[in-house]
This record gives structure tokens, sequence and C-alpha cells, in this order.
């Protein structure tokens, strides 16, 4: 769809926007301290963006500014759309739009829509999305909600609009864990992925890293040093219950799904060396998958569950290789420089996201696996622990600014980044979760 | 009757062993029991459970006197290495020593990394410290059964700082005997 729409060259500006206020009636619901939010700024954006208006919503003033407040963050914050200004006055998904007006603004697309009360307290959020320039519909759809649960239709609205322009999924209904470490405590959360409601799942005072989310979005595996040393537990986001699934002598680390959830690779050291296991996510059945004489960690399962990509130190030097699932010879896979660690292969499957230490900093990088062609992506000092969006568009990644522990997203082209953090505090071990199902 | 029926009706004649249990059992609430409305009569006796290591450290003072060897705990490594130096050989030879003398004494081996680098790779070099530091105490003396080496990677500095003499101190692993961890 978006080579339907005439496409406009601007230039890439730094762009500062500071999105946590979305109204007192989302504020009511966060549980948790405001020191505890991410904010979200905008350090680069897409050099082609979609101008698009979103025009404010019918219906309660309130409630409709509280959603149209969410699109258009949303929206602005993907650094793939250019807002314009829609004016003042209420549009709903049943009007017909001034098309030369809009045109007139510069807008290509325009969204409009209005919310209602559908009974039971609940409410229903409509909208249409128009293509200025066709004088034609793209598209529309209607999400029934609560108060509560506003912002959520919001980013479903946001997904659609996305997706209809783009031509790729929106992942403004996801959530993000990450660990954010306070003086002896560590804590790790669940926030939708523009930083809001921000949650604890665990809080300990021994440190928490490798969180991985079920394919299924419902649990978290990660590792926690609270026994003295790292075990790795399966936890249960919706229950609380959390079940030590790797407690062997020895260290348990660096969990990883496989695209089925039933199964996890993990590095246990209980036979000596840190080395590849699969496991079943409850514990049980425990076979070894790869045998070196040096380091193996950091396994990732591609996409269709066919390889592992890994971390060793077989050849001499931290380098990237690949295992068949099911077990067998390693293949090497990175080859320049003297230390690339922590693959992750993207949605797609076609590329390897992974950080590579060039010139003593630690860099995010993509590799076109077809092509073996590496572009780095940052020039950060001390980038790590990438993690893809569901749609495969951005890689959320750890990095140090100012000495303070940062969160970054960065396109795969390296154009659109954001920083999310938290005021005076270590934001760390980001991992991006699934699609809503 | 059971304990908590006499505690119920006659509190006067509790007995230490009794309110022992008792606090055991609902030292984290302050409201206690009787203002939870269940039925008191279903309750059984509790049992306290000690969870770890509460009696402090009760080590020989050979392991905490400063003046013996085996106060010393840590072993520091070189960058990228795991090699044990000759500058702590007598340390861990002493060790070696006292756990082979001293059967019933277990340790916990901590292996620690600067912080450059990704924390499951590092988590993974501390943890061939920690065993480049079992394999010379089993070597010398020690049942492979006294030694659980584990690592901590880097995110238990000892030194906070991020510079050369801050890095060094983290590249170390440490000795920990049963009842300090």
């Amino acid at each position: 769809m978006l080579r339907s729409l005439p496409e406009r060259l601007l230039p890439t500006v730094l762009r500062r926007l500071s999105l946590i206020a979305a109204g007192a009636l989302i504020a009511a619901q966060l549980a948790l301290p405001a020191h505890a939010e991410l904010t979200i700024e905008i350090t680069g954006a897409g050099a082609n963006r979609i101008p698009v208006a979103i025009a404010d919503f019918g219906g309660e003033a309130g409630v409709a500014r509280a959603l149209t407040t969410v699109i258009r963050g949303d929206l602005e914050r993907s650094g793939m759309f250019r807002l314009v200004d829609p004016g003042s006055a209420a549009l709903s998904e049943s009007s017909q739009p001034a098309w030369s007006d809009w045109r007139s603004r510069g807008a290509d697309a325009l969204a409009a829509g209005s919310i209602s009360a559908a009974g039971d307290g609940r409410l229903e959020a409509r909208f249409r999305l128009h293509d200025i320039n066709r004088q034609s519909a793209l598209g529309g759809a209607a999400f029934v909600t609560s108060t509560p649960m506003l912002r959520a239709a919001g980013h479903r609205i946001a997904d659609v609009i996305y997706e209809k322009l783009t031509g790729e999924a929106g992942v403004f209904s996801t959530r993000i864990a990450y660990v954010v470490k306070g003086s002896g405590r560590y804590e790790l959360h669940v926030a939708d992925a523009d930083g809001q409601n921000a949650q604890a799942a665990l809080i300990s005072r021994e440190p928490i890293i490798s969180p991985a989310w079920s394919p299924d979005g419902t649990r978290l595996a990660y590792v926690s040093f609270e026994n003295k040393k790292p075990v790795i537990f399966v936890h249960s986001l919706a229950s609380g219950k959390r079940t030590a699934i790797a407690n062997f002598r020895g260290s348990n680390s660096a969990p990883a799904w496989a695209p089925d959830g039933r199964r996890l690779a993990v590095v246990l050291t209980k036979d000596g060396g840190s080395q590849l296991f699969v496991i079943n996510a409850d514990g049980s059945g425990v076979q070894r998958l790869a045998s070196s004489s040096g380091i193996d960690t950091e396994p990732s399962f591609s996409p269709d569950g066919q390889f592992i990509y890994f971390t060793s130190d077989r050849g001499g030097s931290a380098q990237i290789y690949r295992i068949n699932a099911g077990g067998g010879d390693a293949q090497r896979v990175s080859f320049e420089g003297s230390y690339n660690v922590t693959p992750r292969v993207s949605p797609d499957g076609r590329s390897l996201a992974f950080i590579t230490r060039r010139d003593g900093a630690f860099r995010l990088a993509v590799m076109d696996l077809a092509s073996r062609q590496t572009q780095l992506l940052t020039d950060s000092q001390k980038d790590e622990s990438p993690s893809f969006a569901p749609n495969g568009r951005m890689i959320l990644i750890a990095t140090e600014v100012g000495g303070r522990g940062v969160l970054s997203a960065v396109s795969i082209d390296g154009r659109i980044r954001q920083r999310l953090s938290i005021p005076a505090g270590n934001v760390r071990e980001p991992a991006w979760g699934p699609f809503l199902k | 009757m059971n304990r908590l029926q006499v505690r119920t009706t006659l509190p006067a004649t509790l007995t230490a062993a009794v309110f022992a249990a008792l606090v055991a059992g609902c030292s984290s609430s302050p409201t206690g029991p009787e203002q939870s409305g269940a039925p008191v009569e279903s309750r059984t006796g509790v049992t306290p459970v000690v969870a770890g290591n509460v009696q402090g450290n009760r080590l020989p003072a050979e392991l905490t006197d400063p003046k013996s060897i085996l106060s010393k705990r840590s072993v520091y490594f070189d960058y990228d290495s795991f090699e044990v130096k000759a500058e702590f050989k007598d340390l861990v030879a002493a060790h070696a020593r006292f756990l082979s003398a001293n059967r019933q004494f277990k340790i916990l081996i901590q292996g620690n990394t600067d912080e450059r680098g990704s924390r499951e790779y590092n988590l993974a070099l501390g943890q061939k410290r920690a065993e480049a530091l079992k394999k010379m105490l089993v070597l010398l003396g020690a049942r492979e059964d006294q030694v659980e080496s584990v690592s901590l990677g880097e995110e238990k500095p000892k030194n906070e700082g991020h510079d050369d003499t801050a890095w060094a101190e983290n590249r170390r692993a440490d000795i920990l005997y049963s009842g300090e961890f």
C-alpha cells in the first residue's frame, strides 16, 4: 500500500517527544510509581515518512482525545509517518472528508472515527482510513473496549493504520520486557511497546538477566541469581507462578524458546564447560545438543525451528555458529573481527542481528544471511542484547548513554531510532514480545 | 485439644515452644490468625522450617583469621585469561589441603568477569575461571563433590568503576565455604 501513496522525501531530523502523559484517565491505571515509567524519545526518523492526518475522533471529548493521543503517538514514534495537523473539527468514520481541503494540508491519508458507549460500561471505537489522493476508503475497523483498556484499543487502531499504509503488520499492541536495576534491587518489568502500563513481574535483590518471551506471549523464561548462582525460571505472567526449570549443579543460563513453545535451548555447565542443551518447558527431558571443548552459549532458534544460532569460542575467538536444531556439526557464520556475539534471527529468517566489537566498541550489526553482508547499525560503545520486533522492522537493544543503561530501538536500515529510558534509572536486558494473539 | 486451641482459649498457659511455633507461623502477618475468620479447629500445628543458614557463620578460625592464608579467598585473572597465576598457587594449595583434611566441608566457587561484552558470554567466561580453579583444587586433593563452580559473570562487580583498575578487580574467582552462600 505504501507504493500507492506518493512518497515525500523529508530530511531526517532530530526530534524530541515526551510521550509520558496521555491524560489523567490513563495515569490512574498505572500500577507503578512515576519513576518507573519508560519515556520514549525519537532520535532519528525514516527518510520517506508518509504524511497522515488523524482527525479528532467523535464522541465524548475526553475519551476521544485520550484515544487519538495514543494513535498519534504510536504512528509518530514509529518514524514511518509525519503527522499532518488535522485542525480542530472532530471527524467520525461516517463523515465524508473534504478531499481538496485534506490535500491542501498535505495529507496522503486520513483516519477519522468515533468512540461511543456500547452498553455494560463498554466502549466501541470505530474508524475509517481514507486515501486522500484516490479519494477512496482504505479500510476501517471497530473494536469493543473499556475505559481501562482504552489505550489497547488505540494501539489496535494504530496497528491497522500502520499495516494499511506500509504493507507490514504493526507492533503497537505488543509488549516488551526489560530489567530495571536500582540500588541493590532488580525488577523484571513488562510494559506496552510504548513503555506505558509497566508492571513488575519479578522483584529481586539479586540480578535477573536474559528474559525471553514464550512464543504465545504468556510466559517469560529468564535467569535469576536469587540462589547465589544462575538458575533458569519459567514464569507465567498472569498467575505469577514460576518454576525453576534448570537448577543443575554449576551455572544455568541463556534460555531460548523453540518456536513450538514446548522446549527451550539452554546453557548448562553440569558436565563441565558452558554447553548447549535442550529441555522441556516444565524442566523435564534435558538433552545435550552439542559438544565443544570451549564455550557454547547464547542459543537462538531460527523462526522455522530448523537451526539454532549460538556464540562459541571453539575457533579461538567469540564467533557465531549455527547447528541443526536436532544436533550435528556446527557451521561458522561470522568471520569479521574477533568478537561477534548474541545472534538473533529476524522473524522472516533472512537476517541475523548480533553484537560486534569494533575498535573496542560493542555495536549492533545486521547480517544478510544469504549474502553474508554485514551492516553496522549504531555508533555506540556498549550495545547488547538485541531483540527483533515481531514484524522485523525494529531491533531493540540495551545501550549506555551518559553512563546510564537505556534501551534503544533501531530500524533495520539504521535510520529510525528511539530511546527508551527511565529518569535516573538503569534499564537493560530488553526482550520484544510476540504479536498479540 | 491441639496447641492452637490452647492459645485461643488459654493464652496465659502458652509454653515457650508453642509460642515459638506460632511466631514462626505468622510472623509476617500483622493481623493474627484469629482475625482471619477461618475456623480455629481446622488449623493444625505449625512446624517451623529454617531456610538456609540463619545461625551465622561458624567456620573454624583458620578459615577466617586474617593471619591464615585460608582467609584469602580471591584469585585474580588476566584479561581474557583463565589461567590461575603462579602468585595464587599457595592460596589454592592451602584450600585444597583444608578440603582434603575436612571432607565434611564444601565450597562454592563464583567466577566473575569485567563488564565488557555480552552478559551471557561473560557468564560463560566466569564459569571457565571458576572451573580452572576447581580443577586445580581437585588436582591438589579436594574431592570433586566438595566443590561446585558457578559464574556470576559481570553481574556482581566488586568494584563498580569503569576503568582498568576496576576491571582487574572484577576478573576474579571467589571461594565461599558452606554457610557463606
